[in-house]
């Protein structure tokens, strides 16, 4: 712990290092995350994946195709994560 | 350089502040008017306050809006409030949910999420149940039914009683 002592002077990339850190670790919470009450456009129904039966039932085919496995995919409730 | 790397240190570490604490059980809440500037608002000193956060695009909300309706009717003689807070992002989505839902508590449009960035909902609805000394007395985190209802009901009329 040395690097903290008043009277040692940090070295450039030990700074730019602990920027780089604080400002991943900001991102992951203050800037990013969607509140619930910002969750409108995620409700809406363009963000329904299963809005049309026949791209869904391509998709899970292709799935199906490179996974070789089946389901799994449903989600209960909408984008809005209510409740 | 050395100045530049220290600027951007500073400024990486104001981003990375933690925010102010949400209101939990036991804080008081503030002036409504404040944090809803423009709503028309009941007067509120010394009655129980149920302050609801909704949005049209929640539908568990919408299942909500009967149930606050019959509190209000209810208990509002009693001394009860609802308050239904919208924090809808355009105008026309709110007025839309509320001319089909016809709630007879008061509603007031969070325009610009100055209420909700205050309260923190953790989910869509989230309640806050306030005494008569402007504590928050009770959360409710979503809305389940008839559950949900006895509970309001069995915490509002404890409340009216102290």
């Amino acid at each position: 712990m040395s690097f903290l002592h008043p009277n040692t002077v940090m070295k450039p990339s030990v700074l730019f290092g602990l920027s780089a850190m604080l400002l991943i670790s900001s991102c992951s919470d203050t800037l990013v995350r969607v509140k619930p009450y910002e969750r409108g456009h995620l409700a809406g129904p363009l963000m329904d994946p299963g809005r049309d039966p026949l791209l869904l039932t391509m998709t899970q085919h292709a799935y199906f195709s490179r996974e070789a496995s089946f389901g799994g995919g449903g989600l209960g409730g909408g984008g809005c994560g209510c409740n | 350089m050395k100045h530049c790397i220290a600027s951007l240190f500073i400024f990486c570490a104001s981003l990375a502040a933690v925010p102010a604490a949400e209101p939990t059980v036991g804080s008081i809440v503030p002036a409504l008017s404040g944090l809803l500037p423009g709503a028309s608002l009941p007067k509120i000193t010394g009655k129980v306050v149920l302050v609801d956060f909704w949005a049209s695009w929640c539908a568990p909300c919408k299942a909500s809006f009967a149930t606050l309706s019959r509190l209000q009717q209810k208990y509002g003689p009693k001394g009860l409030v609802v308050i239904g807070i919208g924090v809808d992002d355009e105008m026309k989505d709110y007025q839309t949910f509320v001319q089909k839902n016809q709630p007879s508590f008061t509603l007031a449009h969070d325009s610009e999420h100055k209420a909700a960035a205050f309260f923190n909902p953790a989910t869509m609805p989230t309640s806050y149940l306030v005494d008569r000394n402007g504590t928050i007395r009770h959360i409710h985190k979503g809305f389940k039914g008839g559950k949900t209802e006895a509970e309001y009901a069995a915490e509002i009329q404890a409340l009216l009683g102290e």
